[in-house]
């Protein structure tokens, strides 16, 4: 019965790891550009979910809406700011720009919120439901299933519609779209709005379930990373089972061999990909 | 215009010539205790950011994990005294082997693919190697390791005051970069630049990228493990956030890339700018400073990439005729 609830609970936060990594897939794969800042989009989503909760004691969707919403316009600032002038020079600038801002919002964060490990107040996903003998906390089970759905959304939004036709047009082939009348501009600034939006929004289902303090944001720029490496750049379906794979095996390690060792198994595993199959999963080689 | 051409090649030896001088004598006319330790900080940041330099900014693979074979260095010499009392001395060489091998662990794999991959990698393997430390009682786990309180010969490399130590390290800092002056000038200098470049056009030339990037990381790492040890037997205190903490290969990175990444002296120009500036606000600041400081380095770096790509020694090559022009009109 232990193992079950170990299980699921791994795979309801493996569910919103999937949902904050499509959006640095997304990056990778429409721009080829490596965004270092994206776990601390994650943690500012997180913050933004504790302000609007303390300050206009919104519910669950209303922060929720609200971290989609801020992420989404910091995505698209940080865009026209800085990516949009470094994306097509040399490496060390794309590399710099993103790490840069990585530490810029990380630390920003601790001057503002400081060091501390907080967690949101009650809110109305409180309590926990028992499914046959599992025991697991409601907001947890939301939040995994909310990320589930919009990661499929996510996928659905670039695969079946005008927009995401667009989206894949800029990434193809630049002067090609700007013929066709698309502006590849505006359509990249809307891939890191929506990068940035699931990041915050993923960070907000996080706040629901876990305390986190500013250095969060590491962590989970590293799990992005190794999620994305699974499941392969630029593919959002992959990135939605690598993520369940990574928090079934992040849940089954604590469980095992103790909460420590998790983020070594886990970016063990980040190292031997990169050896073994660097293309991912789905990804093609 | 010959004479012109020239003026600017003797004006630099000229002030490579000053600047090693007064390198020399500082710690000499400086001779307080303070003064004496921000030099010695300053030798050490800026034979890391040149040793980060070869591989970062000569080849151009950007390495943002270079911690772990600076926090490797550190750690081998104090481990060899703490388990069997061994000289921290012998512990260098050994700590430069094991950087060596991690090198090429790395780059292996990662080399085979474009250059994100290998900047992804360094952070996760820096990431993973401090967790791991942190979490291995016979390494010292999360409280760290001691060096010798008391020197036992030279070979402890404990000294009393910092003079021995900056001497040693100002030596190093030679060492680096005049081994870093030799590649330039080699094939192997312009096979790096021709891979920074363009790594398929490197290639379609003949140029073995993976074996030169290989070779520039195995060196790089080899520095910075040297780099690591004398850090260690200086402070003979390690733990893994100082050895092989994110803001260790943060630091090497800014130092070389507001300097001048992939230009001989860009390193050094960096660590000069930024050591003493460092030192300042943490006095004014107290430890409290930290923070600040990181959020100034963040933004310091986003600058340099949005406008500076090529650092300062790039935007001085740009300024300056533009001055020796306005100073010929005057």
């Amino acid at each position: 019965m232990v193992l079950i609830q170990v299980i699921v609970g791994g795979l309801l936060l493996g569910a919103i790891y999937a949902l904050f990594s499509s959006g640095l897939t997304l990056i990778w794969g429409m721009m080829n550009f490596i965004n270092f800042a994206h776990g601390e989009f994650v943690m500012l989503g997180m913050y933004v979910a504790l302000l609007v909760v303390v300050w206009l004691g919104g519910g669950p969707a209303a922060f929720g809406f609200a971290a989609a919403i801020a992420l989404f316009a910091l995505g698209v600032a940080v865009y026209a700011l800085l990516i949009r002038h470094v994306v097509r020079g040399p490496m060390l600038a794309q590399i710099l720009s993103s790490f840069g801002l990585a530490l810029l919002l990380r630390y920003t964060a601790f001057w503002i919120f400081s060091a501390n490990f907080v967690s949101l107040p009650q809110t109305s996903l409180a309590g926990t439901i028992a499914i046959g003998g599992v025991y697991l906390p409601v907001a947890q089970v939301v939040a995994g299933l909310v990320a589930v759905v919009l990661t499929i959304a996510l996928h659905l939004l670039l695969t079946r519609s005008t927009l995401g036709s667009r989206l894949l047009a800029v990434a193809e082939d630049r002067t090609a779209a700007m013929l066709m009348g698309i502006r590849p501009d505006r359509m990249q600034a809307l891939t890191w709005g929506l990068s940035a939006g699931a990041a915050g929004i993923a960070g907000a289902l996080l706040a629901t379930a876990y305390p986190w303090s500013p250095s969060v944001g590491e962590t989970f720029g590293l799990l992005a990373f190794v999620t994305v490496a699974l499941g392969g750049f630029g593919s959002v379906l992959g990135s939605l089972y690598a993520g369940l794979i990574i928090g079934l095996i992040e849940a089954l390690s604590a469980y095992w061999l103790g909460a420590i060792y998790k983020d070594i198994v886990v970016y063990g595993l980040f190292v031997a990909l990169l050896w073994l199959r660097p293309q991912g999963l789905m990804g093609k080689a | 215009m010959r004479k012109l051409l020239a003026q600017p090649a003797s004006a630099q030896r000229l002030s490579v010539c000053l600047l090693a001088v007064a390198l020399v004598l500082y710690p000499l006319v400086f001779s307080d205790a303070f003064y004496r330790d921000v030099g010695v900080t300053f030798l050490l940041a800026a034979i890391s950011a040149s040793a980060w330099n070869i591989v970062g900014g000569y080849a151009g693979q950007v390495s943002v994990g270079h911690s772990m074979f600076f926090g490797l260095g550190a750690y081998v010499p104090l481990l060899f005294y703490t388990l069997w009392g061994w000289p921290t001395v012998a512990g260098i060489p050994v700590g430069i082997l094991l950087s060596v091998g991690l090198a090429v662990i790395i780059g292996l794999p990662t080399f085979r693919l474009s250059g994100h991959y290998f900047s992804m990698a360094t952070i996760a393997v820096a990431e993973l190697i401090r967790i791991f430390v942190g979490t291995w009682p016979l390494v010292g786990g999360a409280i760290g390791l001691q060096g010798p309180a008391m020197a036992r010969g030279w070979w402890d490399l404990t000294f009393r005051g910092d003079l021995p130590y900056y001497y040693i390290f100002l030596a190093v800092l030679a060492l680096v970069l005049a081994t870093t002056f030799m590649l330039e000038r080699r094939r192997f200098g312009y096979y790096l630049r021709a891979i920074k470049s363009s790594a398929r056009a490197a290639r379609s030339l003949g140029v073995p990228v993976r074996r030169v990037k290989l070779q520039a990381l195995a060196l790089s790492a080899a520095f910075t493990s040297a780099a690591g040890s004398l850090y260690g037997v200086k402070t003979g205190f390690i733990d893994p956030d100082s050895g092989f903490g994110i803001l260790v290969s943060v630091q090497m990175v800014i130092f070389a890339a507001l300097g001048g990444a992939g230009t001989l002296f860009g390193p050094l120009v960096g660590a000069l700018i930024l050591v003493p500036l460092q030192t300042a606000a943490n006095t004014w600041f107290g430890g409290g400073g930290s923070g600040a400081t990181f959020v100034i380095y963040g933004g310091i770096i986003v600058l340099i990439a949005r406008f500076e790509p090529g650092g300062l020694f790039d935007l001085w090559r740009r300024l300056a005729p533009l001055l020796r022009r306005r100073a010929h009109a005057a």
